[in-house]
């Protein structure tokens, strides 16, 4: 049975505020899905739900088929979560607390201390591994929450914006992480379109309470981003103009924009081109193109479906 | 797929363990349990500067059981309910409030496990304290009356462990209603400092009624105990102009005072976890 996470007409209420209203959700194998929307649309709320910190109001939430509300130990079996910013008992060191989630989560004793020592490795906290992490600054924290993550070998992941906290280096460190994680179903928030767009190859939108779209990124970007494909385009060089014409006149190419000094967003035909095509087509330029993504198309998208729901 | 899944889940009961388990290294390294510990041994230490050098009546002129009444028997209670208040207090409001619970709680473990796990942690560490204060007290007792520790000393030691079982169950369950930590802990000494008492007052001398009802009149036996002969269960008092008025008290006998115990450790520990079991972490 491949992984997966479900949520079924899933509303949260708090008082006369719904904060989640009839979520319906069902996410199935090995992928990354980022779990997109602005502040207060909901996410934390129904990340919540999925792993038995609060309760829905109505609805069921599903983790590997199993209700997490009516046996969360069970659901949670081979799902690793980390919820907004944990705090960790500050008397422990991060070893001590990582060998606490080991046991709890039945990792075979010989394999523990192993696995701790990987962990801290991927998140860079080795040297602080046996200091208390009562001291440790927020960042250094949410690096052990990080590795909290990747103790035990789960099916399933479920990651609340994981780099909040972070500086700009442990961001990108755990974009590295996450992506590394695509053998399993990952399900991470985030409020950042870039993030999504870096490591995931599935996006879901949500904006007051309600779910607006779920599908492929690339389908996201086609349906709602006024028609067309489009892609982010870095180079080792600043972009000048000469170089932009060059891009633009590139077969169907319909437009291009600078988005910084060192990147463009191209649009294209859908019709024309594929993204495997205008990537080739762009890197037979030789102008120095170092990167290639799909950002600015979900942006477009992202900003036409939270504006209308506004 | 090889993965965790397919494994066997850990037991409950091993969950318990290592909840305990950690908990327990939490609280050994942490502040609190030394304060904790500071307070006892200052009590202790008081108490035997005064009696070393005062020999106030009662303490060393009555006997070994006048001694350990008038040391141990009235202070016992106050430990039992600060270190309960101390370790229980905020067990589980902590948890909220600290956020430790977003790093333990979304794990496949139940809160059950969770909850009885800080139980028996809290239970440890509040033990130690009692223990430090009873070898305190039989120290000073053994210098005073060596070769003499009456027996009721023992089972007066069993009925405040007991007795901290219960106040225990009470502080997780306060610890389980409230979002606040500091508030939880305030509570827990107020209610088993104050307020029993006053219930007991006020029902036996007020209302003329048994307060069969009150944790601290169950208590009552952790130093009826040490008195011999056992106060009797109700005394009448006569008093006012031709013995008018009377004044009612009671004294649980050994059985109801356990029972009370155990009934308060049950119920409390009950409605504390099942509180817990709903309480959501927003915020
Ligand atoms: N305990 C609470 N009481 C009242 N409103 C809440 C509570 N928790 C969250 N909310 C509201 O629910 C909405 C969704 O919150 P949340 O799921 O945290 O959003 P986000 O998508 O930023 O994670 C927000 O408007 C928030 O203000
Ligand atoms: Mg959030």
């Amino acid at each position: 049975m491949p992984p997966s996470i479900e949520a079924r007409q899933l509303t949260k209420r708090y008082g006369q505020f719904t904060a989640l209203s009839g979520l319906d959700l069902s996410i199935q194998g090995a992928k990354c899905v980022g779990f997109l929307g602005p502040n207060g649309a909901g996410k934390t709320t129904t990340m919540k739900i999925l792993t038995g910190l609060i309760r829905a109001t109505k609805g069921t939430a599903l983790i590997n088929g199993v209700d997490v509300a009516s046996d969360k130990k069970a659901a949670l079996a081979s799902c690793a979560t980390l919820i907004e910013t944990p705090e960790i008992y500050p008397a422990l060191t991060p070893k001590e607390a990582l060998s606490m989630l080991c046991e709890i989560r039945g990792v075979p004793r010989q394999d523990k201390n192993k696995r701790i020592d990987d962990a801290l490795a991927r998140v860079k906290m080795s040297e602080w591994a046996d200091k208390k992490v009562g001291g440790f600054s927020k960042g250094m924290k949410q690096r052990v929450n990080v590795a909290s993550t990747l103790l035990s070998d789960p099916e399933v992941i479920i990651l609340d914006e994981p780099s909040s906290g972070l500086d700009p280096r442990g961001m990108s460190e755990v974009r590295d992480i996450v992506t590394s994680l695509r053998d399993r179903l990952v399900f991470m928030s985030s409020h950042l379109l870039a993030e999504v767009t870096e490591v995931c190859q599935e996006v879901a939108m949500i904006d007051h309470g309600k779910l607006l779209v779920y599908d492929t990124i690339e389908n996201v970007t086609a349906k709602f981003a006024g028609g067309g494909g489009a892609a982010e385009v870095g180079f080792a060089g600043n972009v000048d103009e000469q170089l932009r014409v060059r891009v633009s006149k590139l077969p169907g190419v319909t437009s291009t924009t600078k988005s910084n000094d060192r990147h463009l967003i191209v649009k294209y035909d859908t019709a024309v081109l594929t993204q495997d095509k205008l990537l080739e087509s762009v890197a037979g330029l030789k102008a120095g193109a170092i990167t290639f993504s799909q950002a600015s198309g979900l942006e477009d998208a992202y900003l036409s479906l939270i504006k209308e729901t506004l | 797929m090889s993965r965790e899944g397919s494994k066997a889940a850990v037991g409950s009961l091993v969950h318990v363990g290592i909840a305990a388990k950690y908990n327990f290294l939490n609280y050994f390294r942490a502040r609190r349990f030394y304060v904790m510990l500071a307070i006892i041994l200052i009590i202790a230490g008081l108490l035997t500067a005064l009696v070393g050098y005062y020999r106030p009546p009662g303490f060393v002129d009555g006997g070994a059981l006048g001694f350990y009444g008038a040391g141990w028997g009235s202070f016992a209670s106050i430990v039992v309910v600060l270190s309960a208040a101390f370790f229980g207090g905020d067990a589980i409001s902590g948890e909220f409030q600290n956020r430790t619970g977003y790093f333990l709680v979304p794990n496949p473990i139940r809160r059950s496990a969770i909850y009885v796990g800080k139980w028996l942690a809290a239970l440890t560490a509040s033990t130690i304290i009692l223990a430090v204060f009873a070898l305190a007290m039989l120290a000073n007792g053994l210098f005073y009356f060596p070769g003499n520790v009456p027996w009721e000393f023992v089972e007066s030691f069993a009925f405040a462990w007991v007795y901290l079982v219960a106040a225990m169950s009470l502080a997780f369950a306060f610890s389980s209603l409230f979002k606040s930590s500091s508030i939880s802990v305030l509570m827990s000494v107020i209610l088993l400092l104050f307020v029993f008492s006053v219930i007991d007052t006020v029902s036996s001398l007020v209302a003329g009624i048994e307060p069969w009802f009150s944790l601290t009149y169950g208590a009552g036996i952790v130093s009826n105990i040490l008195n011999v002969p056992y106060p009797a269960a109700k005394t009448v008092t006569p008093f006012g102009p031709g013995g008018r008025f009377t004044v009612v008290s009671y004294n649980a006998t050994v059985p109801e005072g356990l029972l009370i115990l155990l009934v308060y450790l049950v119920v409390m520990a009950v409605l504390g976890l099942v509180l817990f079991e709903r309480k959501e972490f927003t915020s």
